[in-house]
């Protein structure tokens, strides 16, 4: 390499270095009590800019053991805490001190380099240092929860097409767009973006209360090997940070939902892990899909769970079918069905999915396969 | 390569646009507005307890679902034929309107062509629905959408004057809830006009039920949070029901017979009276258990009564009916109860007892269905025995039943 070529890149990087630290500096996050900023960035959770997304001092990411699907949709989680930390809970989500910020970011690979609108999927990307390299994706919208005196209250931003900021859309939007999948496939579908209230159906777990309640901030969720810090167990890495208090021996052994897509742990549990995730904000005995008397969370079991169910009030849902799971009879359960199908009368979950979560689906049809009994 | 790629693109975009453009010439006389959508979104995402949120007249295009979360609103339009809701081109959400908020109000509009439930109010209190009129306007489809008008875990509701057509599972719908009046409306085309299901305290009266699969039906159902009792139907016009049930196989209600009037199935304590209920040709009433439901008893919860107890018929006015059964085995069954030319009489019950509850080998007053109702007989159909001994039960429902007591809305629904 010439002198001059290696002179270029190291004043090239340079730059870069020096751009990032004034970004860095000026990044503060902050909590707006009353008001709802029209600019995602004027939270300072994060920056984007020349390829990169920066995050805010003190931001944290984090991920879950299942997530939620969101067609296809990588997501970015981050948890800002102004003051104190939030508070172990074994069972329910963490209790958040007020100010405390929570985003989650949607974003997809890009299809090649000339449709804005043609994506396919892959793994997350990583976070490194605060930084998030952005070439090649693209920026779908930004949720924010922001703990305030009054309770959670939940923000969605859309991103710019230059995706340089994300602008609050209350009313949500549909995006037209394709997703194509590895093996070739490709389909058009309606990325939707939640409105407010949208947003606030999923998040009231508990619909008689209607209070908005994160819901990946569970033990079960969290508690998996930090993808940021690969050294420790997430909630170690939260306790090291001053993000939980609690008791610090509860929080190790506390129960652990597991990655749908290890092959090594036994189906069962895997399938547990990605119904509850899924489905049980909603279907838990107090939360809004209460009415169904179908119940996903961990320890449900028997007809609750769905074995031998009869729909109620399910309509297209039912798909014709008898019950919600026939053991052994993937072709007669209502629940898989109501996964496989995109029409929206008819689908689970009722918002925010237009495609066909196949892998989802595979699991819980070798799930439903291997479960012994009959409906009679 | 790229290039065929956009191209192609640019084309098939093209030609939805083109289609797009020909469907709405072809279907509509107005076309419907698009830009309502997000001025609406915003008036119920800012709405205030008080507020009042006017739907102007004209038909209003959403392409996915509409929620309302905050308490005291009404939200009012034109008329039901004024202003309409269309959700002709919905993408998302399983309902047009939800509503999850107490004290609301809504009237004079129209919701069409959902792809679920087209108005749909969970777990709220003082709920009135008035004027509402919810349609799939492609007549009767098991494509179209479940409930029309369906309020699930309220108290105190109050729906009249409605008119609810082509409802896939119940045009008006009551579910898991206490205290409600359901008056004057008028539902046809549906599979179950009228549905009361799992709810304690009904008065349904003065409603018009016709050309469903059935009329007027009061459910219980297992593995809900609570079942239900004390529903009193009068003063209805319900009559021939007979559309072919095109309902959703697995659902409780894809076993309603066509032609079937007024059905109570395990629930308790319901008075039928000062109806006119004719020409249903399946039969005019229907008593039945879980066990005629097409239900599991497997996954049944254990504490759930299946037994419908406290059914009290009288000064009904019956005509026609019972003449031409739904399905082969009823087609049997009226056979060899009436004869080829003759009647399933008025009330058809399954004859399904808890003998547990018997006093003196039978069962108390209290227990059975209990008929004054003139000329008018009970059809035994001898389910528990598979039908093999169906008989007309000349006595034995020569009994009367205490009247229940009218309903009261209270608060702000009080009369």
């Amino acid at each position: 390499m010439k002198p001059s070529v290696q002179l270029f890149i190291a004043v090239l990087a340079a730059g870069v270095f020096l751009s990032a630290c004034s970004q860095e500096k000026t990044l503060t996050p902050a909590f707006f009590p009353h008001e709802n900023p029209e600019a995602l960035s004027d939270w300072g959770m994060f920056s984007a800019s020349k390829g990169v997304l920066q995050l805010g001092e003190g931001v944290t990411p984090y991920d879950l053991a299942t997530p939620l699907f969101s067609d296809y949709a990588l997501k970015l989680r981050t948890v800002w805490i102004p003051g104190g930390a939030a508070q172990y809970d074994a069972d329910n989500a963490f209790d958040f001190p007020l100010g405390t910020v929570i985003t989650k970011t949607f974003y997809y690979p890009l299809q090649g380099n000339t449709d804005f609108n043609a994506v396919t999927y892959g793994p997350d990307r990583t976070v490194n240092n605060g930084v998030m390299k952005l070439e090649g994706y693209r920026l779908i919208e930004t949720r924010i929860l922001v703990r305030r005196e009054e309770g959670w209250a939940a923000l969605p931003y859309v991103w710019n097409d230059e995706q340089t900021d994300a602008v609050l859309q209350r009313t949500g939007a549909i995006k037209p767009m394709t997703l194509h999948r590895p093996d070739g496939r490709s389909e058009d579908f309606s990325y939707l973006v939640p409105n407010a209230n949208q947003c606030a159906a999923c998040h009231a777990t508990n619909a008689s209360t209607k209070e908005i309640q994160p819901i990946g901030m569970k033990a079960r969720h969290l508690n998996k090997r930090s993808t940021f810090n690969p050294s420790v167990g997430q909630l170690n890495d939260w306790i090291t940070l001053g993000l939980l208090s609690g008791d610090f021996d509860e929080a190790i052994g506390a129960s652990a939902n597991v990655d749908y897509r290890d092959g090594t742990i036994p189906v069962a549990i895997r399938a547990r892990s990605y119904l509850d995730i899924n489905c049980s904000h909603c279907h838990n005995p107090n939360g809004a899909a209460d009415t169904s008397g179908l119940d996903l969370e961990p320890g449900a079991t028997g007809p609750a769970l769905g074995v031998c169910k009869s729909p109620i009030a399910a309509g297209g849902g039912s798909g014709g079918l008898p019950f919600d799971i026939v053991p052994g009879a993937t072709d007669q359960s209502i629940t898989l069905f109501r996964m496989e199908t995109t029409d929206p009368g008819a689908m689970m979950p009722e918002l925010g999915r237009a495609i066909t979560h196949e892998e989802g689906v595979e699991l819980i049809s070798s799930w439903i396969s291997a479960m012994d009994g009959d409906c009679g | 390569m790229k290039y065929w790629v956009v191209k192609f693109w640019v084309i098939s975009t093209m030609a939805l646009a083109f289609t797009a453009c020909g469907k709405q010439t072809a279907e509509e006389t107005t076309p419907a507005d698009a830009s309502y959508q997000e001025t609406l979104m915003v008036q119920l995402l800012d709405a205030k307890p008080g507020d009042v949120i006017d739907i102007p007249e004209g038909v209003f295009a959403f392409d996915r679902s509409l929620s309302l979360t905050v308490d005291g609103v009404t939200i009012r339009g034109q008329g039901m034929d004024k202003s309409v809701l269309s959700f002709k081109n919905q993408v998302a959400g399983a309902e047009g309107l939800l509503v999850t908020a107490n004290d609301f109000t809504i009237e004079d509009l129209a919701i069409e062509d959902t792809k679920g439930d087209a108005l749909k109010i969970s777990e709220g209190e003082n709920i009135i629905i008035r004027r509402v009129r919810t349609e799939w306007t492609g007549g009767p489809k098991t494509s179209n959408g479940a409930y029309g008008i369906y309020p699930v875990q309220t108290k105190n509701v109050l729906m009249e004057e409605n008119v609810a057509i082509a409802a896939a599972d119940a045009g008006l719908y009551i579910g898991q809830s206490q205290n409600v009046i359901v008056r004057n409306n008028r539902a046809e085309y549906n599979v179950a006009g009228i549905e009361i299901e799992n709810t304690f305290d009904a008065d349904v009266y003065g409603n018009v039920a016709t050309k469903n699969t059935g009329g007027i039906l009061v459910f219980n159902m297992p593995n809900l949070k609570q079942p239900g009792a004390r529903t009193r139907v009068f003063n209805n016009e319900v009559y021939e029901n007979n559309t072919k049930n095109f309902g959703h196989e697995g659902t409780p209600v894809a076993s309603i017979p066509a032609g079937s009037g007024v059905v109570v199935n395990s629930n308790d304590q319901v008075e039928i009276f000062d109806n006119d209920i004719k020409d249903n040709k399946t039969a005019n009433v229907i008593i039945a258990s879980i066990f005629s439901s097409g239900i599991s008893q497997d996954g049944m919860q254990d504490d759930f009564d299946p037994y419908p107890e406290g059914i009290y018929i009288y000064d009904n006015r019956f005509e026609g009916g019972g003449n031409n059964p739904d399905g082969l085995e009823l087609q049997a069954l009226k056979i060899a109860v009436a004869g080829p030319m003759g009647s399933i009489p008025d009330i058809l019950w399954d004859g399904y007892v808890d003998e547990e509850k018997f006093v003196d080998g039978a069962l108390p007053d209290d227990m059975r269905p209990c008929v004054q109702n003139g000329e008018a007989k009970v059809l035994n159909v001898d389910g528990p025995n598979n039908n093999k001994s169906p008989r007309i039960v000349d006595d034995g429902h020569d009994c009367a039943l205490e009247k229940l007591p009218a309903i009261t809305l209270t608060g702000a629904l009080a009369e």
